[in-house]
């Protein structure tokens, strides 16, 4: 099992929705956020272009920052998921500074908090949150390892890209283009 | 072509807009540490070399700084951490692949270790305090009465401690050298701040860090001897350290955008000053021509360069740890 998003550039609008649903559903604290949007403009006018991207945490293959975690608080599931133990985590910011995409934030409770890829929903057979209100339906959760489950099928047909593939972290978020 | 980035839904203390989760904490333990590993390194290479009498300061007196260094630099990791009452699992698991895991242990064995060496000479230590400082000679009769006169355990412990002394320092000295690498390991681990993730920050803060070490032994040293020998030593590792230091930033400038956009903040960026002025040029060049002045026969009063390169170390940890952060990967 590969746990994979894929995010349509083509379809999102920039509603935040994605964003306002993970707040909700994971009682992320206000102030905080574990998804977010990002607007790329290039260009100079009138030849402008717009990207708008739906962020989180790429739940790396090869993630810096489970490496970093001095305590193995940070730790990787069935599916690829990464995840931190509260309980385990001592706070000391290695992962945060690991991470390329700023994924990861301290919770006010001290330990370090990320996206989950709502395993909790995943479990049930539900999708993300993120994913079950995004009105456009630009977003794709789903098993990489499945080639007939939509995300493999739309990375299949769609071009993409991925961020800071340089990092050689090999993000599981992709984005099609 | 003109490019704009806007983000939204998020703003989170201390990531957005740049990343600052590490604070003064961090740049003071770097420094801590790089000069306590300076003076162990110093103390047992003269131990098992046979050299005790001729570099008496470095072997017996200077050491007692050490464990002090550390336990303040440990006290200002712990004030770092945000989930402080979980810092023990840190000694549940080995993680070789995370450099804070090696620093923990090698921090486990080392603080210990450092505390029992000037045990063994602490007669030398008070002697060394008589008539110079009535506090620390008071605070030393005190221990040396109470805590080892009448605790057995420690008695026994600087027993064994001396019949092994050269076991000890052996190990000393080989945990002297991680303890400095890791200063500098632990910031180039992270290849998501491009400024810090090159391999020579390690040697580079080893020797600054030794360099430390070496300002506070030539400091206390009281014979012209060991202050000149010291001195000597100093000189030889800026000359290191300034070759490092060109060898990183042509690094930086032969690498990836991101390394090339974190040297610029050294190249006439934010950091330009105070990185070259403050600590090339008052905390390494500075001391190093005071120093050769004295060799050539100038009195120079010892305490001044000793000075600047412990300041000149203490910034360029601050700088390292600060300008690290700003750097990031572009996408």
């Amino acid at each position: 099992m590969r746990y994979a998003m894929a995010m349509d550039t083509k379809k999102c609008v920039g509603c935040s929705d994605c964003v306002v649903a993970c707040q909700t559903e994971n009682n992320v604290p206000h102030g905080y956020c574990r998804d977010w949007i990002v607007e790329n403009v290039d260009g100079t006018y009138p030849e402008l272009h717009l990207e708008i991207r739906s962020e989180r945490c790429n739940h790396c293959g090869d993630a810096p920052c489970v490496r970093t975690c001095p305590t193995g608080a940070s730790h990787i599931i069935e599916g690829g998921i990464v995840k931190v133990t509260h309980d385990e985590c001592i706070g000391c910011g290695a992962c945060i500074q690991a991470c390329p995409y700023e994924a990861r934030y301290f919770h006010p409770e001290g330990y370090v908090d990320k996206c989950t890829f709502c395993d909790h929903r995943v479990a049930k057979g539900q999708d993300t949150a993120c994913v079950s209100v995004c009105p456009t339906r630009c977003l794709t959760f789903g098993d990489l390892d499945d080639p007939n489950s939509p995300v493999s099928k739309l990375l299949k047909s769609r071009k993409w890209k991925v961020n800071a593939p340089e990092a050689g972290t090999k993000p599981q978020v992709y984005f099609l283009i | 072509m003109k490019e704009e980035l806007f983000v939204s839904g998020r703003n989170i203390p201390n990531i957005d807009p740049v990343l600052h989760i590490w604070h003064w904490q961090i740049p003071l333990y770097l420094f801590l540490g790089g000069l306590a590993a300076g003076l162990i390194f110093f103390a047992t290479y003269f131990f098992i070399t046979g050299k005790t009498d001729k570099y008496n300061v470095a072997v017996k007196i200077s050491p007692i700084i050490a464990p002090i260094a550390i336990i303040i630099g440990l006290l200002a990791l712990l004030l770092d951490l945000k989930h402080t009452q979980f810092f023990w699992q840190l000694y549940t698991t080995i993680r070789f692949e995370s450099p804070m895991s090696w620093g923990a242990w090698t921090l486990g064995i080392v603080t210990p270790l450092s505390i029992i060496w000037p045990l063994l000479y602490l007669d030398d230590i008070i002697d060394y305090f008589d008539g110079k400082c009535k506090i620390i000679t008071k605070f030393l009769k005190w221990v040396d009465k109470i805590i080892i006169g009448k605790c057995h355990i420690i008695k026994w412990i600087i027993k064994i401690a001396r019949k092994y002394q050269k076991i000890m320092a052996w190990i000393l000295l080989l945990l002297s050298i991680i303890l400095g690498v890791y200063t500098g390991i632990l910031l180039s681990a992270f290849n998501a701040r491009p400024l810090w993730n090159t391999s020579i920050l390690g040697p580079l803060f080893l020797v600054s860090g030794v360099s430390t070490g070496v300002a506070v032994i030539m400091w206390m040293a009281r014979d012209h001897f060991e202050k000149i020998s010291f001195s000597k030593i100093d000189l030889m590792l800026v000359a290191i350290e300034l070759f490092f230091i060109i060898h990183m930033f042509m690094g930086y400038l032969a690498s990836s955008e991101v390394q090339q956009e974190a040297a610029a903040l050294f190249l006439g960026g934010e950091f330009t000053a105070v990185f070259w002025g403050f600590f090339v040029g008052i905390g390494l060049v500075l001391p190093a021509l005071l120093e050769l002045m004295e060799l050539f026969g100038y009195k120079i009063p010892i305490a001044v360069p000793a000075f600047l390169i412990l300041l000149g170390g203490l910034v360029f940890r601050f700088i390292m740890v600060e300008a690290g952060q700003l750097t990031r990967y572009l996408y």
